[in-house]
């Protein structure tokens, strides 16, 4: 068809007019759907900087380090938050970590052939779970055993720190770090997986030779190999964590104030915001929930960029691919 | 291990052999762990949803609040609309940026736009509402349209990613080939470029769906508050599967809960659905392109 369009010339007149339009209008609409991703993110930045200003002028920085939030007094502060959405990550990573740690060492060393890619796909699957969801089994299900069985048994042998003193309840920071412990897993475990995958055989093999066990070769090279990418991983995971609002309002019980006790319920940033925005607040009220957004919004870009440069620094030792989501197909 | 018999009869080999064995096993506990959850989660959707499920549940709209007995037809009503309505504006767009990067832009700003594609993904969906927010309900009112712009704001990262994964990953043979018949670029892309990545191209789409069809936090801002029945109009606020489940998980009443429960089996079969044809369609295309 084409080959006998050419040869006609009516038809190659018609054709050369067309590529005339085509080829400037696909480059001009790609170019203009790229700009729209661009202007995206800056109009995000812009909107909230406008919906939070009323608050921002009224509180000023130091709105960062009022431990206050009392709408019948108008006093407006992020510290609870700041700190609730501090210690539930910090907690979710130091779990998630090391598990994500082992699993990607399971993956790649251990697990026979055949099973790898299933176990692979179904942790990746976990990912997939809507956060709401998560929320709800949160409340019926891990909120029950978190205060029947889990917090009385960390208090019963640990109970003389006060993080783990007072009585034990199902919602509060510990529940909430749990559930933020099983959506940073899949994410780090899959940065790590892909890593580990691109440690150079012959390095594993020397390690062997020399008579390492394979915990000692873990240790001594796919560990040192991958540390950029570990680095990254877990801060693409404390991303996740600080920025889920849904499951952890679900789970960690909105009080307003700062709780030493993990067994206690407090709020973070996103939940307040998630838990308060939709209600009727005042307008100063609603600006503050804009003000806690954009000291997320903040975090949430600045771990972000960190993660992506070392991920991508650590990769290009080995390849030039960037990490997409299908890769962890 | 019988190989072995005779370096193990040394004190420190057995030590190291034995720590090893330590860390194996708790590796191999790790992975279960987390398959476990997978399992746990899922199934106690399925176990405490499943009976509550039924051609009434997801054919009538949600009761009066406070009553029990409805359905959730609106809200799966109201979740197809916003998400196709999402999917109908990210899904081109999404494309459409692959396409600039991997076709036009030059290296540097190819890499800045995938630097900010990652960035917009790492943007907490909750800020994306209030993005929204401001934008369209401020000083106006609640819609399914706003919902679904917030959508597409959530799905257009991951679109474009993955498209542009699959471009990448086109033959540049082919490409040339098409070139050296003197065929014009758009024509190529069009008709070469496209039709090969097709299958990845679907991939990130349905990964983008599955995406937001469970997303909650924006629709919570924008498209919560809505009139009781069977709503069909864009310009109003609709219901949706995940504000039905948000909205009925914070209920003290036990019979919400297990509407919670039928409406999340609902949700988490469409999305684990999505996700795993999406891959079967990445599998199929990455064999295609001989990668």
């Amino acid at each position: 068809m084409e080959a006998g369009a050419l040869e006609n010339p009516v038809l190659r007149a018609r054709r050369n007019r067309a590529d005339r339009i085509g080829d400037p209008l696909l480059r001009g609409l790609s170019g203009l759907a790229a700009a729209i991703a661009v202007l995206a993110i800056a109009g995000i930045v812009y909107e909230v900087v406008r919906e939070a200003w009323p608050a921002i002028s009224e509180f000023g920085v130091g709105f960062v380090t009022t431990n206050d939030w009392n709408p019948v007094t108008k006093h407006f502060g992020a510290a609870p938050f700041l700190y609730g959405t501090v210690v539930t990550s910090a907690i979710a990573l130091l779990l998630a970590t090391p598990i994500s740690l082992a699993i990607s060492v399971y993956l790649t060393e251990l697990a026979p052939a055949r099973i790898r890619r299933p176990v692979a796909t179904l942790i990746d699957l976990l990912a997939a779970i809507p956060t709401v969801i998560l929320g709800l089994w949160g409340i019926l299900v891990l909120g029950p055993v978190m205060r029947e069985t889990v917090e009385p048994a960390l208090q019963s042998v640990l109970g003389f720190l006060p993080i783990f003193g007072g009585d034990p309840s199902a919602f509060g920071y510990l529940t909430a770090a749990l559930i933020l412990t099983i959506m940073a897993i899949p994410i780090i475990t899959s940065v790590t997986r892909e890593v580990f995958e691109t440690v150079p055989g012959d390095l594993k093999e020397a390690s062997y030779a020399l008579g390492a066990t394979r915990w000692e070769m873990v240790r001594q090279v796919v560990l040192p190999y991958s540390r950029a990418g570990i680095v990254g991983a877990t801060i693409l995971g404390l991303g996740r964590a600080i920025g889920e609002a849904i499951a952890v309002a679900q789970v960690i019980g909105g009080a307003t104030g700062i709780d030493v006790s993990l067994f206690h319920t407090g709020g973070t940033l996103a939940a307040q915001i998630a838990s308060q925005f939709a209600g009727t607040p005042s307008e100063l009220q609603r600006a503050s929930l804009v003000y806690l957004g954009l000291i997320l919004l903040a975090f949430a870009v600045i771990v972000n960029v960190i993660a992506r440069v070392i991920v991508a620094r650590g990769r290009l030792k080995d390849t030039f691919a960037t990490p997409t989501e299908a890769e962890a197909l | 291990m019988t190989e072995h018999a005779l370096l193990l009869d040394h004190g420190n080999l057995k030590r190291r052999n034995r720590f090893n064995r330590v860390v194996e096993a708790s590796a191999t506990v790790a992975a279960f762990l987390a398959v476990a959850v997978l399992v746990i989660v899922v199934g106690s959707v399925f176990l405490r949803g499943i009976g509550a499920l039924s051609w009434h549940f997801l054919t009538t709209p949600t009761a009066l609040f406070g009553e029990s007995g409805g359905g959730i037809s609106n809200a799966i009503v109201g979740t197809s609309m916003i998400v196709g309505i999402a999917a109908l504006m990210a899904i081109p767009v999404g494309i459409l940026v692959a396409i600039y990067t991997t076709e036009f832009a030059p290296g540097r700003v190819a890499h800045s736009i995938g630097f900010v594609l990652d960035v917009l993904n790492g943007v907490p969906t909750i800020i994306t509402g209030i993005f929204v927010y401001g934008l369209l309900v401020a000083g106006h009112k609640q819609s399914g349209f706003a919902g679904a712009i917030a959508l597409a704001i959530v799905m257009l990262p991951i679109v474009a990613r993955t498209s542009q994964e699959v471009l990448t990953l086109v033959p540049g043979t082919l490409k040339e080939a098409s070139h050296a018949l003197g065929i014009a670029r758009w024509r190529t892309v069009t008709w070469v470029t496209i039709p090969t990545a097709a299958g990845g191209l679907v991939t990130g789409a349905l990964l983008g769906v599955a995406r937001v069809a469970g997303e909650t936090a924006p629709l919570l801002l924008v498209s919560s508050i809505f009139a009781p029945g069977l709503l069909t109009e864009p310009g109003e606020a609709l219901a949706s599967i995940p504000i039905f489940i948000f909205q009925a998980s914070e209920s003290p009443r036990p019979e919400a809960h297990t509407e919670a429960w039928a409406a999340a089996l609902v949700l988490i079969a469409i999305v684990l659905l999505l996700n795993v044809v999406a891959r079967a369609f990445y599998a199929r295309s990455r064999k295609r392109m001989g990668a």
